[in-house]
């Protein structure tokens, strides 16, 4: 009762959270929302082909009376060189794109949090080391350190992985880093020291949950340059390898036909494009309701 | 200020020993036994052991790595196991595609970005600001190889403009250039756009406005002069990443560049040649960041009376 007399007087300025704050700043952003829709459907509807279609039979099975039918009724995006369901395949091939670049990003985030906040919080020697064998992986474009590492280690899912993570790791090491230094000298985590709250703690409880908005933006941000780094290197051959529907990998495959059947290069590196697409707009709306103050 | 070039070339001594060692180091460890890929699949533990101890894989990693610096020095990087061939000359030979490739795609990119960042910074807001972005939100959303697949398709196969791999001459250099070009464009125009955005707010654009200066005049000289350092360092980053990271477009394009070379090699396990490449690589990048430090100086009095004062 009280707050409805005291609405009707003037507004109620309500604290809200980080998160419900974000949202209603995001809600405006048209392009992340979007961008957001899209990210949703796309994984409903690659989980939804595990169901409705068959891999040995509809995804992998050749099915050479029916190839190269062009994109119709029948076949939205057509059918490839040995006949197979291009629709099919490249809603079906998501999952690898995303599971991928998700997995290789979430050790990139564990390893690049500890390893920057380390070196941002302690500083000295331990900073120096870290943040040299840093410059120089951070120097080396990351598509070739995934060659060098998956070539080197052998192709397979666990080595696709660590050499996808390795560049997301020298982004979040570097973001976690900066912002750990700017925090460290803030008066609350002298307080905390004050009362005698360990370290480890202090850097877990009171330092990174600060850091955590620009984290949350590279994050959206890296899982888009993944997925093309990791279609990269399975249209090189070295990442996930054919027949399995990879969006890479399929371009790969369809290079050979391009001047008879282009759809078949064309489509599924739409499905790229679209996808990063989608999460650029995402991580850029995130950024602006993350930190107004960047907003241009 | 030609005491801050010394300087600053001093200072590349120790970048790349850094990140040399690294690298050797990284490569010793996951590079799989040198002495066994010399002797063969049939070599005798005997036979190994004397090729570990001809070639000094014995010592300490520390030691063999004076001896492959001492080498780097004078030319020499050993020889491939596949090809035959010397390391250092191999790499030379594929040096100058891979330039033309960089510098024709930077080309490219500041052609196009630049005045784009400069229109839509000046027309912020408006539709012509909105499209301009989401061109380059395009541009950094579309792997390259996709986009060079597409040209060819295009370009090539449709209308015969150009050729669609190779590298035959000047007009072999425009697609490939255009792929990586596009990508690289995306990234320059938005720092173009947001780096003027900051410049165009600031007084001295008021009072260069107010004393009468034309509007050309206040935004080529008095604000894409200020805004220049951010452009320049996204400029020089790039330029350093194609040298050694175009390996799709060089695979797409059929390329003969130092990227290719590479990667042709590292599936054969041709740890001289991979080393060597990547060393040498690691090198270029330093000396392209170095460049780009002293051009700061040069774009920027405020950089530069630094210097002059300490000098």
């Amino acid at each position: 009762m009280e707050t409805a007399t005291a609405k009707s007087a003037h507004p109620v300025y309500r604290s809200r959270g980080l998160a419900s704050e974000t949202m209603r700043r995001l809600k405006k952003n048209k392009g992340a929302i979007i961008g957001l829709i899209f990210m949703v459907l796309l994984v409903v509807v690659t989980i939804a082909s595990g169901f409705i279609y068959d891999y040995e039979k509809d995804i992998i099975g050749q099915n050479i009376s029916e190839r190269f039918k062009a994109p119709g009724l029948e076949y939205p995006f057509g059918t490839d060189q040995v006949g197979r369901n291009i629709f099919a395949r490249v809603i079906y091939g998501a999952r690898f794109s995303l599971a991928i670049s998700a997995g290789a990003v979430a050790i990139g985030l564990v390893v690049g949090i500890i390893l920057g906040s380390i070196a941002g919080f302690y500083g000295g020697l331990v900073d120096d080391i870290i943040m040299r064998i840093n410059d120089v992986l951070y120097a080396i474009p990351n598509i070739m350190i995934a060659v060098v590492i998956v070539s080197l280690l052998g192709t397979n899912t666990f080595n696709l992985l660590l050499a996808l993570s390795v560049s997301a790791t020298t982004t979040v090491s570097r973001v976690a880093r900066a912002s750990v230094m700017t925090i460290r000298g803030q008066e609350f985590i002298e307080a905390a020291y004050a009362i005698g709250v360990p370290t480890w703690k202090i850097i877990l409880k009171h330092i990174v949950p600060n850091c955590l908005s620009p984290i949350i933006v590279q994050t959206t941000l890296l899982i888009g340059t993944t997925i093309i780094a990791t279609s990269s290197l399975s249209f090189l051959g070295i990442g996930v390898p054919a027949p399995a529907p990879e969006w890479g990998a399929m371009l790969s495959e369809g290079r050979d036909y391009m001047r008879s059947a282009g759809y078949i290069c064309v489509i599924p590196g739409f499905a790229i494009m679209l996808t990063v697409l989608a999460l650029n707009l995402l991580g850029d709306g995130l950024r602006d309701a993350l930190d107004p103050k960047l907003k241009k | 200020m030609i005491r801050f070039i010394i300087q600053r070339l001093l200072q590349l001594i120790p970048a790349i020993l850094i990140s040399s060692f690294i690298i050797f180091f990284a490569m010793n460890l996951t590079g799989g036994d040198p002495a066994m890929i010399i002797a063969g699949d049939k070599a005798s533990a005997e036979r190994i052991e004397q090729v570990r101890e001809e070639y000094g894989f014995n010592d300490p990693v520390p030691v063999q790595y004076i001896r492959y610096m001492a080498g780097l020095v004078r030319g020499d990087m050993g020889i491939s196991y596949v090809t035959n061939k010397d390391v250092f000359k191999s790499f030379m030979a594929r040096l100058p595609a891979t330039m033309e490739l960089a510098f024709a795609s930077v080309f490219f990119a500041v052609l196009l970005s630049i005045p784009l960042g400069i229109y839509t910074a000046i027309n912020q807001n408006t539709w012509k600001d909105n499209l301009g972005m989401v061109f380059a939100l395009f541009g950094v959303s579309m792997p390259n190889f996709w986009l060079g697949l597409i040209l060819i398709l295009f370009f090539s196969l449709r209308l015969g403009w150009f050729p669609s791999g190779g590298r035959s001459g000047i007009i072999s250099v425009v697609l490939p250039a255009a792929t990586v070009g596009l990508g690289l464009a995306a990234l320059i125009t938005r720092t173009t756009r947001s780096a003027m955005l900051d410049v165009i707010r600031q007084d001295y654009i008021r009072t260069a406005k107010a004393k009468g200066a034309s509007d050309r005049a206040v935004i080529y000289k008095h604000a894409l002069g200020n805004a220049l350092i951010p452009i320049i360092t996204v400029i020089g980053l790039q330029l350093a990443n194609v040298l050694t990271g175009s390996v799709l477009a060089e695979s797409v394009f059929a390329w003969p560049g130092i990227a290719r070379l590479i990667f042709d090699h590292i599936s054969k396990r041709d740890t001289p040649m991979v080393t060597g490449s990547i060393i040498l690589c690691s090198i270029m990048m330093c000396l392209v960041n170095t460049v780009v430090d002293i051009i700061y100086a040069f774009v920027d009095p405020r950089i530069k009376a630094q210097y002059v004062r300490k000098g």
